[in-house]
């Protein structure tokens, strides 16, 4: 590779000559302020806030798109520099919803941080104000675009990156802002509900629809039981709501917070990824052993892949498992095998999911997601408000004992855990189905060949002389070009997995937001996995077959794994949607 | 005008045949989306679609492009298109007066078809007549020297 030599702020230093200033100046540990730009995603100079002087350049430049250049002398901190940025931010406030204090990214907001270190005090520039509109239609997402600032992350993370584009820069001068084509509700727009866009956004013009309101009123009812159970991913990342390091496990003081919250059960939605892989690794054995079934089999977790398959790949509706998502497996569980096993109404039991996804609040809305025409699952948190909760009720989550969750429903297996990164939930399964198929321990229970953060991943397993082929993708781009592929007769596969998310649901949409700058240098999708490989390699049990409480629930209710009980209460239909509505 | 669907169905037809022709130029989503506007006299959201498919990207992207430029439209087209100017002389003369007159009668802003599909009013600036000041047209028709009381009676011979 071409290295070039330049100085920044007196700085020697040595880079890839394909480098930006940026980059460059972070080699150097020197911060240039941003808020436009997020690594890989959106470099397009639009925001000028990281403007550099360059000698002997015509004007100030944005470093985020200045390549570097041999001997290129840059200079980030300097009055006139200072100058502009203050200015530039001062101009985008004059157009801002200016309402801090009840902002739901208060705190978090870069915007606000970057105008409290510039010293904007006041709004010199207050004027007219461009036509806002707020769109609160979708169940999972809300728009409000008097906060927006145009920097357009959304946008690149939508279009680029998920390869959906449902929103997008419309319009030209004062009025031009970020909306969906023919100005729809995102709810009638091909918009899958990942909520990529929420994490991407540096404002709190993108948020999800919160539902923290209607879990505590349910836990204030008298009349509602109500069960509460977490995503595996959830345990990966909560933490960093509460200060504590990225990547650091906190499943027991989860369960803590969740009793201590004052809900009457706290199950573990990873039992429900156990009872989804007894459910998918018996569909797959099925369609494996039936030269007439519909290869591949793709899996049907994550509800963002779901919608993006009903409405940009119908024709793989077919593919797509029977199996209901865990969430919603464990819902239909507690409102059946439990709630007749502790003699309680169904109807009077309100199911709380903690998500680290925006999408689930649409999935547990899909009016087929229910049995008896009670819904399995009635609300949807995402991680981000169940911490807003355990700070409202004034818990020290740091400071949490390690408890565990309640009984019948809350056991998990390692296989359970990983469902939260990318490639989990097919390690999980064939961990599962290699037993089940050969009739032999597996002694190895990795398999790496399916892990890690690679947009695609391939893999060709030995279940004992019969070879399947296996593919993972993650983020719904990486999913359009791996069916592509498939449809194309190009690439072919037994078994794949799609996640809805880039890195899976450890970077889902309702996870906590982490800032541009730290996104500069953590590798936020591996820290958070890794918290959830490190537990799975430490459970007495990592294959979902073994886990105790599973096969009771098998043995006294639900009869086989894909027989007829278990088909009436945890699997799905499927229907191809349009994109627009 | 509406369009038949005789002539939907061939315009969508020559329109994926120039898109065919195109799609692989570079910068290809201006040339197609001037020939679908050409051809259908607005884009609609079908029409945007078509292009969006074929392009292989989000019908917002068009949808940006097409309410960037004023030149596309994203309505059809009334029978009669009726433009007042708002430039300065016109301005100075009173033409608001008349615009509104305009807007009061048909229902609809500037930019817009009224419910009929008769009128369309289009923004306009100077029309090259400032000595008409204030003026419109309807189609081809200059009316000059106007005041807000013309406007009924100009607008009923179309």
């Amino acid at each position: 590779m071409n290295m070039v030599t330049l100085t920044i702020d007196g700085i020697q230093v040595t880079v890839p000559s394909n480098y930006t200033i940026l980059e460059a100046a972070r080699e150097a540990h020197i911060t240039i302020p941003t808020l436009c730009y997020l690594k890989d995603i959106n470099q397009i100079g639009a925001c000028r806030i990281c403007l550099v002087e360059v000698a002997g350049a015509r004007g100030l430049m944005a470093s985020c798109v200045t390549q570097v250049g041999e001997g290129m002398e840059v200079k980030t901190n300097t009055e006139k520099l200072r100058k502009a940025r203050k200015l530039n931010l001062e101009l985008l406030l004059s157009d801002h919803n200016r309402e801090c204090t009840s902002c739901v990214r208060s705190e978090n907001c870069e915007f606000q941080k970057l105008c409290r270190e510039y010293g904007v005090e006041d709004y010199p520039y207050d004027g007219a104000k461009a036509p806002a509109e707020l769109d609160d239609f979708s169940p999972s997402i809300i728009r409000d675009n008097s906060k927006c600032i145009k920097c357009r992350r959304c946008v690149a993370v939508c279009t680029n990156v998920q390869k959906i584009g449902a929103i997008g820069a419309i319009g030209r001068g004062f009025k031009s802002k970020i909306a969906c084509a023919f100005d729809k509700s995102l709810a009638d727009s091909p918009c899958v509900n990942c909520g990529q866009c929420i994490t991407a956004c540096p404002v709190g013009a993108l948020r999800e629809k919160s539902s923290i309101d209607e879990v505590w009123m349910a836990i204030n009812d008298p009349d509602k039981y109500v069960v509460v159970q977490p995503a595996p991913a959830v345990r990966a990342s909560i933490g960093e709501e509460f200060g504590m390091p990225m990547g650091t496990p906190t499943t027991g003081k989860l369960a803590a917070a969740l009793k201590r919250l004052g809900f009457d059960k706290v199950f573990d939605t990873d039992f429900g990824a156990d009872m989804t892989i007894m459910e998918e690794g018996t569909e797959l054995i099925a369609r494996l052993n039936d030269k007439d079934a519909v290869l591949p089999m793709i899996t049907s977790c994550s509800p963002g892949w779901v919608k993006y398959c009903e409405t940009f790949f119908p024709d793989f509706i077919p593919n797509l498992s029977s199996c209901k998502s865990p969430h919603e497996m464990l819902g239909a569980a507690v409102k059946s095998y439990f709630a007749e096993k502790n003699n309680i109404d169904p109807a009077k039991i309100f199911v709380v999911s903690v998500m680290p996804c925006t999408a689930k609040k649409f999935e547990a809305k899909r009016p087929e997601l229910s049995n008896n025409g009670l819904a399995d699952v009635d609300c949807v948190l995402t991680v981000r408000e169940l911490a807003r909760m355990i700070k409202q009720a004034g818990i020290n989550y740091a400071e949490l004992p390690d408890e565990d969750f309640d009984d019948l429903l809350g056991e998990s297996t390692g296989a359970g855990v990983i469902f939260g990164a990318t490639g989990g939930v097919m390690e999980a399964a064939l961990r599962t189905v290699y037993e089940k198929v050969t009739g032999k321990t597996l002694e190895k229970v990795d398999f790496e060949a399916v892990r890690g953060t690679e947009g695609i991943k391939e893999a060709e397993i030995d279940l004992d002389g019969k070879k399947i082929r296996v593919a993972v993708a993650h983020g719904t781009g990486n999913a359009k070009k791996l069916l592509e592929s498939v449809r194309s007769g190009e690439k072919s596969y037994e078994f794949i997995e799609v996640m809805g998310c880039p890195g899976g649901c450890v970077t889902g949409g309702g996870q906590p937001i982490v800032s541009s700058s730290d996104l500069m240098v953590k590798d936020v999708k591996a820290l958070r996995a890794k918290a959830l490989y490190t537990e799975d390699a430490n459970k007495p049990l990592r294959k979902s077959h073994e886990n105790v409480q599973l096969q009771k629930l098998y043995a006294e209710y639900l009869g086989e794994p894909g027989g007829h009980k278990a088909h009436e209460l945890l699997h799905t239909h499927y229907e191809q949607r349009p994109m627009f509505k | 005008m509406a369009l038949t669907n005789e002539q939907l169905e061939q315009y969508t037809a020559e329109l994926k045949a120039f898109i065919a022709d195109h799609k692989d130029i570079d910068g290809p989503l201006m040339p197609i989306m001037q020939k679908a506007q050409e051809l259908f006299g607005y884009l609609s959201l079908d029409t945007q679609k078509i292009i969006a498919d074929a392009l292989d990207i989000p019908v917002s992207e068009v949808y940006g492009v097409a309410t960037f430029y004023a030149q596309f439209s994203l309505q059809p087209k009334g029978d009669n298109i009726i433009s007042v100017c708002t430039g300065t002389a016109c301005y100075v003369k009173g033409a608001q007066a008349v615009l509104d007159e305009v807007v009061n009668i048909l229902g609809v802003e500037p930019g817009q078809t009224s419910a009929d599909g008769k009128f369309t009013i289009q923004d306009t600036r100077c029309l090259g007549c400032c000595g008409l000041a204030p003026v419109m047209t309807v189609n081809h028709d200059v009316y000059g020297r106007l005041t807000a009381g013309d406007v009924k009676g100009i607008l009923e011979k179309y």
